[in-house]
């Protein structure tokens, strides 16, 4: 980011508005329709009573929140994508520093070990997670088989994981870390190797021992990075539906439905575009937030 | 130093010890499409099996079955399709954009830089009820034109991020130079800037492809029938019939449309890096 640092007026640096417009112009065109334009029709269908099939639309002011924020299946989608999202980068942040510090140094096989470990956030992740319902599966789970096999449960008794609530919000957590642990270790890791080999190595000659060198050099060092994974870490899982739909679809009776999985079940399942428009907006709030602190992040590391 | 050696030796047990516990976790469910892909119905479901063996022959049945009475073909060829023209539309777009927000336009660049850059926040699950309402008007309902259409909208975002920060990197000197040897400014970005970023543009290439398969939230809206898949709708919703799961075929499916996209990604992993860390690493 030195590039603006030093304005010399050259040729190459002479501002050119109409030709920086002209190239800008397209990219800026589709974007303000194709993402300005629905935003603002999602906050429009908020206050009417848009539904699928019908051709009038009425304003119905705030009733669609009113209505909302009286169903119970509402208020446990905002609980659920809490717990999903704060939950699961609790976990995410506890291994991606465990396994960006083991990954650190060079040895052999590690673009083996990279390219696997990569995988959960790599392949597309319906896949995966479709991968996972069949190792959860009610009756064949491997999970199961193992814990029988341990005698932690008797045969035909394991549980059912995505049959019961407290399970399946378990299990959905737990598969939105799996997925989002390889981000956050690749971006810890190029934080890591961003640091000059020398500080750490000066904290040891003068006897701080590992743990202390990682949490009172490294870590404070790596905070803007550190932040990075966590806001995009935060940002994707909150507006995932997709490991929700494929795992549980919101089930069993909603317990674990999230904002964007009840705005697609109301939305576009049951043809109420209000109500799920309506819903999804309670997204925006904390994505704002999120955005903000992105910024700070962004802004301050270009001070520097 | 004997104690050093030794204090050496123990904390690289643990790393690897460390390692292979979170490799384990993180790749086991991919291993298991590998086992599930093979082995024949009886052993899949006999639950007294060991599921870590192969208690019945080793079979090719599944990936039979899915290649010819499937139409996971199709959904491969439905994805390469809109994935190339999705590229097409992103690199259209998105060079041009970048290259002016890099270079041309000074500070408005910067701001408009980071409103770029807030639009790649705007997730798909807010956009997905209005946009399915924009489809139905459009009368695209149904056709991989509609995701061709919308795909851009995350797209474009991210690559204008990524190749900005490429622009930049590259001196100004070299377009000086080239402009003052006579061509334009235009000129000079077609065929100074375009050719010095071939791995830049190669870059935003594959991510776009990753982007477009990884997807799902607009694709399960706006595509209902069987043959106008996707690879990451069809295969969990498609090949799933009434109650039934064919677990043999759907491994098989999800590992042989995952292992090509971890692929492409892997090859190009510390560019896409570079571009989420905001420049948060220098």
């Amino acid at each position: 980011m030195a590039v603006g640092s030093a304005r010399v007026k050259s040729v190459g640096g002479a501002q050119s508005p109409f030709l920086s417009a002209a190239m800008f112009a397209p990219a800026a065109l589709y974007i303000v329709m194709l993402v300005g334009g629905p935003f603002l029709l999602a906050i429009f269908y908020a206050f009417s009573d848009a539904r699928i099939g019908n051709t009038e639309l009425h304003f119905v002011g705030l009733e669609n929140f009113r209505s909302i924020l009286q169903s119970p299946s509402f208020r446990l989608a905002i609980r659920n994508s809490l717990i999903f999202t704060i939950g699961s980068q609790i976990v995410v942040v506890v291994s991606a520093n465990i396994l960006a510090i083991a990954l650190e140094n060079a040895f052999r096989g590690r673009g083996l070990v990279r390219f696997l470990i990569l995988l959960p956030w790599v392949a597309p992740i319906s896949l995966g997670a479709i991968g996972w319902k069949w190792l959860l599966d009610s009756i064949y789970s491997v999970i199961s088989w193992v814990l029988v096999a341990l005698h932690f449960y008797k045969p035909f008794n394991a549980p059912m994981w995505l049959g019961e609530p407290r399970l399946a919000i378990a299990s959905v957590l737990l598969v939105h870390s799996w997925r989002i642990i390889p981000f956050s270790t690749v971006i810890l890791l190029a934080g890591r190797t961003a640091i000059p080999k020398d500080i750490p190595e000066a904290a040891a000659v003068d006897g701080a021992g590992f743990w202390r060198t990682q949490f009172q050099i490294v870590i404070p060092m790596m905070r803007p990075i550190l932040s990075v994974a966590v806001l995009f870490g935060l940002i994707f899982t909150f507006t995932d539906m997709t490991v929700v739909y494929i795992l549980t679809a919101g089930g069993p009776f909603d317990s674990t439905q999230t904002l964007p999985s009840l705005a697609f079940a109301l939305g576009i399942q049951g043809s109420d575009l209000a109500a799920g428009a309506a819903i999804s907006l309670f997204l925006v709030p904390l994505l704002v937030i999120l955005a903000y602190f992105m910024l700070r992040v962004a802004r301050r590391s270009e001070v520097n | 130093m004997p104690s050093k050696f030794t204090h050496g030796l123990f904390s690289k047990l643990v790393r690897a010890g460390v390692l292979a516990v979170f490799t384990i976790l993180l790749a086991f469910p991919f291993y298991w499409m590998l086992i599930t892909s093979f082995k024949q119905n009886v052993d899949l479901y006999t639950m007294e099996n060991n599921p870590f063996l192969f208690n019945a022959k080793p079979t090719l049945d599944h990936l039979k079955f899915l290649f010819t009475e499937t139409r996971f073909v199709r959904w491969l060829g439905n994805t390469a399709f809109v994935g190339v023209i999705v590229v097409v539309i992103t690199l259209i777009l998105a060079v041009p954009a970048a290259y002016a927000l890099a270079r041309l336009a000074g500070r408005w660049g910067e701001r408009l830089g980071i409103a770029i850059f807030l639009t790649y926040l705007v997730p798909p699950t807010l956009l997905f009820i209005p946009l399915s309402r924009v489809i139905a008007f459009l009368g695209l309902q149904d056709s991989l034109w509609a995701l061709i259409l919308v795909y851009p909208t995350f797209t474009v975002p991210f690559s204008i991020w990524l190749l900005m920060g490429f622009f930049k990197s590259i001196p100004r000197e070299l377009e000086d130079a080239a402009m003052v040897d006579g061509l334009t400014r235009f000129g000079a970005f077609l065929k100074l800037m375009i050719p010095i970023s071939t791995s830049g543009i190669l870059t935003v290439v594959i991510f776009t492809f990753t982007l477009v398969t990884q997807e799902f939230v607009y694709a399960l809206t706006f595509i209902s029938s069987e043959s106008n898949q996707m690879i990451g709708t069809g295969i969990p919703i498609f090949l799933v019939r009434g109650d039934v799961y064919y677990w043999g075929a759907l491994m098989a499916a999800c590992l042989i449309a995952s292992l090509p996209v971890a692929f492409l990604y892997n090859l190009f992993l510390d560019r896409f890096i570079a571009g989420f860390t905001v420049g948060a690493v220098k």
